[in-house]
């Protein structure tokens, strides 16, 4: 076979992302979930036939599952009989390559002139899968059969068929089921698009020539990684984070992130980390694995994804800690919050040694919110979902943006008066969340304020979020961003969670109301090195109060708001 | 009416002008620099030009980007906001996005900084009622406040006012007497949909860029007036239409991205003229290139543009997307090896190796001159000239020794793999909209469309490929061809099955009537009322809508279900019995027809009456790798009846066409050349 040129390698590499990018686009399109259609919860990918590695994924796919569809698309091939054209396999199961269960994998084979030639795959997050607490997020859970219903790769369609029986045992199983079958619809419609694109392209530019691209594809993008690394001196780093707690037993869990960097690998060694733990806090080895891969993506977002981009992330399996959870260790918020900290434990370990590149450790919460109740006016269940974002962090250059999306989401906030039109409740304010930047030369962004009261029946209210107990790390000197708080007015009486940022099936009636702080993002660099201009601007816009401008930036203010000069000098140089 | 009319479009760099005599034929062309200070100089400079009287112009259309650089460059009014109480942050919030999927930095900067966001007591819940009255006395107290602090416009945001505007049409009513000037604008008045952010945000974008249009378009007609102009001008908006200057500066936001639009009018009005019912519209330019659709003479309109990161805005648009490609995207190879075209490019300056004003890296322009298809002699825009040897080069030293490739074939790898990319984005434009772009054909303007529209339509599978009479200023020629237009959107968010259809036709007979009143108040003449009829639906649960055509004020439900059956199925091929249908928007544009003008008088004077008198010279051309001699045609004197096959080079003033070996070209009646593919 004649050498590949330069012109077919790029042209296949477009080619391959565009199947994916239309499977996407389809898919988010006709979705039902909110959580895939707004949220952009989902993601589509071509994988190859025998190990089920990466080949391409879709520009726009939620960043937890860069790298985790491969893991389910291998536990598939291992357990997969007797493959035909047109079948789909299902399976949510969290130990076999997953996130959470509310995270729904369809697993298409894909043919080419009569040979099983790659797998077609896409995850959907379902709004609800059953288990103890309606979305999926109990926040007390001991065992992952209280989480949901949990699949394994089963076909739900058999050569283009759905499978009516497995289907009602799954519709019998879960919440708002009716419009389930619209979301199976849409995202098994989604692989069909794949399957035609895929088609066209091999079609188009011969089986030979786009496999050959394919391999070197992969070669190239882990040597665009090797040079990316490379850029990072040799030598060891160390980062932290922390969970609040597991939800169920109140203490903090702790994630020791140690990265090597040697010779253009880096090398992360998690074995430091806490022991698995009771609650839900558990991640699976697929999410732990996708959460530094979506760290490192962050850090170079330039590299192309494919299995070439992990290939020098050479990661050691934490047996024995929470972040390689086994059956029946419950799991739901491995993809929601753990993920984060595992981010930010890189972020955290690499910010040093690469000021220009990082940035102080971004909200890092998805600030999980479910309500559920009875609505008596429309003789209605429902579960209401408020998902919040929080302060990024400061960076060499840039204050933290405020109210950003989780590091693993791309998603966007349900508008107010499309709640209000849906659910039972009046919100009373949704306003920046003063004060919680973390101080800095430069700041971090700031958090939501957010407040409910229910108008119609009774609900219940639980909750998956984090940073209660600390606040996102600051970084170079910076200060960490202010915290996550919840606090519930129910039955006359103020209620906060005794774990702070995780509850269950709290109970609340007419005229009670819960109100949530998110947290700001960690400061970047002294903040008695910032402009004292810029805090001025800050307490005039009241981001700040004078008091904060005085104890976190050392800058005094007079009554009309202007720097006074020779006594900010004065206290800065007292510090 | 007879006399002159005249369209002109403000672009970046050039201010383009046609002027059209519709009982001599007589068309005058002229492009002038823009004067970005004031975009007024260059529209004078631009008529004085062509030397037209302007007492004897009956119409002047104006295509300007006074708002959307305004906005871009954040050089706009100071503006004030009274919203909720418990609400101010929704504007600096958002949607809880970020600028890109990849890379926790960047920033966002509110239109309307927080110590100018004010709250007052008032709240109206989901179903429009009033869960706490207007405090009036603190909405005064509030507009006091704003005032003292010179802010100079006042917006007023209040939630669910697209449902019940009560709260917010009394407060406009105290802020109309207390406000020291014209520049108020309620949310409600620029568009009824739900959507707090979005709709608080197209508010304050109509109030930030207000009064600065109000300024510029009174000083345009003073102007226009002292020189004897004697009718109002009309301004182009973003939906394709345009609207009288006396109203304009109301809905500034209309204005706003009216510069893309216009050149998808004129392709609309082109090919309704040359039969053509589906168009994808292909504008390339130095930075960028736009791309739009046009289906049976009727552009796309959206609701959902964003000018950029963080700024929706939400009133009907002409649905242009913008790709970041264009004659100065830069050509390299990056880490991994591989040859990349774009996003980042030359610009005006440095600007291509070829201009000769520092540039460096190869770039499109570039490429196209390596390969003989721009004329090196004819190069616009050359400051000090660069020899073709110097530019061959550079290809060699910057790219081609990481492939082992000479300047020629370096040349060609860039146009394929920068042709491969835009193909693809034109691909997902199209799809993302539900269409396949083999059905459509191709027409390519702008300065560099023309250059590349035939390779584009070869790699889409596009049949064929129309190249307007003058491909450089078909902006300009959309002002002179556009109609009067306005929208109207209310949001019903109802399913079907307990949808209220008198209450429906009594919403559509209420648009039509508020259409008419504008079309009055714009006191311009029309030939007709056109009135188009759209439904935006889902099914219930999701989020995504379709937009429907529907049929009018008689609309019934069966109607409406069986229009969203055909065309969700069209789109996804998924059918939903299963699910109820739910109608959200109500859209209905009413068009004011204007005169319409005969394109033939765009077909060039000098015609040859043989192909052979039209050829100027013949030079090398590299298609695919292989040198051919290929003729090089003067656009102008192209007979009108033609049929000759590529290769084949056709040069004009404003642009050069290239025609591959083995297209066939035909020429139309209005100027047009047709290349089949």
């Amino acid at each position: 076979m004649k050498e590949l040129d330069p012109i077919t390698l790029a042209v296949i590499q477009n080619g391959l992302i565009q199947v994916c990018n239309e499977m996407d686009l389809a898919f988010v399109r006709s979705a039902f979930s909110p959580v895939i259609s707004e949220a952009l919860d989902r993601s589509d990918g071509i994988y190859a036939a025998d190990t089920g590695e990466l080949i391409a994924q879709g520009e726009l796919g939620l960043p937890i599952f860069v790298g985790t569809m491969q893991f389910s698309t291998q536990a598939v091939i291992e357990r997969a009989k007797d493959v035909k054209p047109g079948d789909i396999f299902i399976v949510n199961d969290p130990y076999l390559g997953g996130t959470h269960l509310m995270d729904v994998k369809f697993v298409r084979p894909f043919f080419y002139k009569g040979k099983l030639w790659s797998w077609l795959a896409n995850t959907g997050h379902w709004p609800d899968l059953g288990g103890s607490v309606p979305g999926g997020f109990s926040a007390n859970a001991t065992e992952v059969e209280q989480e949901g219903l949990r699949l394994p790769p089963v076909k739900l369609f058999k050569e283009g068929v759905l499978d009516e029986e497995i289907l009602s045992i799954i519709l019998s199983n879960i919440r708002i089921a009716d419009q389930r079958i619209g979301d199976i619809k849409a995202q098994a419609a989604a692989l069909s698009i794949g399957e035609q694109r895929l088609t066209d392209l091999l079609d188009r530019y011969g089986e030979d020539v786009v496999s050959q691209s394919i391999k070197e594809l992969k070669a190239r993008a882990s040597e665009q990684m090797r040079a990316k690394i490379a850029d990072i001196p040799d030598g060891d780093y160390h980062g932290v984070a922390y969970v609040d707690s597991d939800g169920v037993v109140d203490e903090p869990l702790k994630i020791d992130m140690k990265v090597t960097s040697k010779g253009g690998e880096l090398h992360f060694d998690m074995s430091g980390s806490s022991d698995p733990c009771m609650g839900p806090m558990n991640s699976v080895i697929a999410t732990t694995k996708s959460s530094i891969y979506l760290a490192i993506k962050h850090i170079f977002p330039e590299v192309p994804i494919n299995a070439g981009t992990f290939e020098p992330l050479k990661i050691t399996d934490p047996e024995g800690t929470f972040l390689y959870a086994k059956y029946p260790r419950p799991v739901s918020g491995c993809a929601a919050e753990v993920s984060q900290r595992i981010a930010e434990a890189v972020f955290n370990a690499l910010v040093d040694v690469m000021p220009d590149l990082l940035f102080a450790a971004p909200a890092g919460t998805s600030g999980n919110l479910a309500v559920g109740g009875y609505d008596p006016e429309r003789d209605k269940a429902y579960v209401m979902y408020v998902i919040s974002g929080g302060g990024y962090g400061g960076y060499q250059g840039g204050d933290g943006l405020s109210n950003g999306c989780s590091t693993i989401g791309i998603s966007k906030t349900t508008p107010i008066e499309v709640m209000e039109q849906y659910y039972p409740v009046l919100f009373e304010e949704y306003s920046l969340h003063e004060g919680s930047g973390g101080a800095g030369e430069y700041r971090g962004g700031f958090g939501v304020n957010y407040k409910i009261r229910l108008r119609r029946g009774q609900a219940r209210a639980s909750m998956v979020m984090d940073h209660g107990r600390y606040g996102p790390l600051g970084a170079l000197g910076g200060k960490d961003g202010g915290l996550n708080t919840v606090l519930v007015h129910a039955d006359g009486k103020d209620y906060i969670p005794p774990h702070l940022s995780k509850d269950q099936d709290i109970q609340i009636e007419v005229g009670d109301s819960i109100s949530v702080s998110t947290p700001g993002g960690g400061g970047f660099g002294s903040a008695f090195k910032r402009d004292p201009d810029l805090v001025a601007d800050d307490v005039m816009r009241g981001y700040y109060s004078a008091g904060q401008a005085e104890e976190r930036f050392g800058v005094l203010l007079d009554e009309t708001g202007q720097v006074l000069r020779p006594e900010t000098e004065k206290r800065r140089a007292k510090a | 009416m007879t006399g002159r009319v005249i369209g002109v479009d403000v672009g970046g760099t050039f201010t383009d002008l046609i002027s059209v005599d519709t009982e001599t034929r007589e068309v005058s062309v002229t492009k002038v620099p823009t004067t970005l200070d004031n975009q007024a100089f260059g529209v004078i400079n631009a008529i004085e030009n062509v030397g037209t009287k302007l007492s004897e112009v009956f119409a002047i259309n104006h295509g300007t980007t006074t708002t959307t650089n305004a906005l871009l460059e954040r050089k706009i009014a100071k503006v004030g906001l009274i919203t909720t109480k418990g609400f101010r942050d929704v504007l600096e919030l958002g949607r809880r996005t970020r600028p890109q999927p990849y890379g926790l930095k960047g920033q966002f900067k509110p239109l309307i900084s927080r110590e100018y966001r004010l709250e007052v007591p008032e709240r109206i819940d989901a179903d429009g009622q009033v869960v706490i009255p207007l405090d009036e006395a603190a909405l005064r107290a509030a507009i006091k406040q704003l005032i003292d602090q010179d802010v100079e416009s006042l917006v007023l945001h209040f939630l669910h006012s697209y449902k019940n505007r009560s709260h917010e049409a009394r407060a406009l009513e105290i802020a109309r007497e207390m406000w020291p000037n014209r520049f108020v604008t309620a949310g409600h008045e620029i568009l009824s949909e739900y959507r707090e952010y979005e709709r608080g945000t197209t508010a304050a974008i109509n109030g930030a860029i207000r009064p600065v249009l109000d300024r510029y378009i009174n000083r345009l007609q003073d102007e226009l007036t002292n020189q004897g102009f004697a009718h109002d001008l009309l301004v182009m908006q973003g939906n394709g239409g345009s609207v009288s200057s006396r109203i304009v500066a109301e809905s500034a936001v209309n204005t706003v991205m009216s510069g893309p639009a216009s050149g998808v009018m004129a392709a609309a009005a082109t090919c309704r003229a040359a039969g053509i019912d589906k168009v994808i519209t292909y504008d390339m330019g130095g930075t960028s290139s736009d791309v739009g659709l046009v289906q049976d003479g009727v552009p796309q309109v959206t609701a959902e543009l964003d000018l950029e990161y963080g700024m929706p805005i939400h009133v009907p648009m002409v649905d242009v997307h913008t790709i970041g490609a264009g004659g100065g995207s830069i050509a390299f190879v990056n880490a991994a090896g591989m040859l990349q075209v774009g996003p980042e490019s030359a610009g005006a300056t440095p600007g291509p190796i070829c201009y000769g004003r520092g540039g460096r890296r190869p770039t499109i322009t570039d490429a196209n001159l390596v390969l003989g298809r721009l004329d090196a002699e004819k190069l616009l825009s050359v400051d000090s000239p660069v020899s073709l040897q110097e530019v061959k080069d550079l290809f060699v030293s910057e790219i081609g020794v990481h492939f082992n490739m000479n300047a020629e074939e370096v040349a060609t790898a860039i146009l394929q793999v920068a042709n491969n990319k835009m193909a693809g984005a034109i691909r997902m434009v199209s799809l993302s909209r539900g269409h396949d772009p083999r059905d459509f054909a191709l027409f390519a303007f702008g300065g560099a469309g023309p250059l590349h529209g035939v390779a584009l339509a070869k790699e889409l599978s596009i049949p064929r490929v129309v190249m307007p009479a003058r491909p450089g200023i078909t902006n300009a020629l959309g002002c002179v061809v556009s109609d009067l237009r306005h929208d109207f959107v209310n949001t019903v968010n109802t399913p079907l099955a307990s949808l209220d259809i008198d209450q429906v036709q009594k919403i559509i007979r209420q648009q039509i009537e508020d259409g008419k009143k504008m079309i009055e108040r714009d006191r311009v003449k029309t030939e007709e009322l056109v009135f188009l009829f759209t439904a935006d639906m889902q099914f219930q649960g999701q989020s995504h809508m379709l937009s429907v055509e529907i049929s009018g004020p008689d609309v019934t439900l069966e109607e409406l279900q069986k229009r969203f059956d055909e065309v969700y199925w069209a789109r996804f091929a998924v059918e939903l019995p299963e699910i109820k249908a739910v109608l959200v928007n109500l859209h209905t544009a009413v068009i004011g027809r204007r005169e319409s003008l005969d394109l033939a008088v765009l077909v060039g004077s000098d015609q040859k009456k043989t192909l052979g008198e039209a050829e100027r010279t013949r030079r090398p051309v590299m298609f695919d790798g292989t040198l051919f001699d290929t003729p090089v045609y003067q656009r102008d004197a192209l007979p009108s009846q033609l049929d000759f096959a590529g290769p084949a080079i056709i040069e004009q003033l404003d642009t050069t066409i290239i025609v591959e070996p083995g297209c066939k070209v035909t020429a139309d009646p209005i100027g047009n050349l047709i290349v089949e593919v």
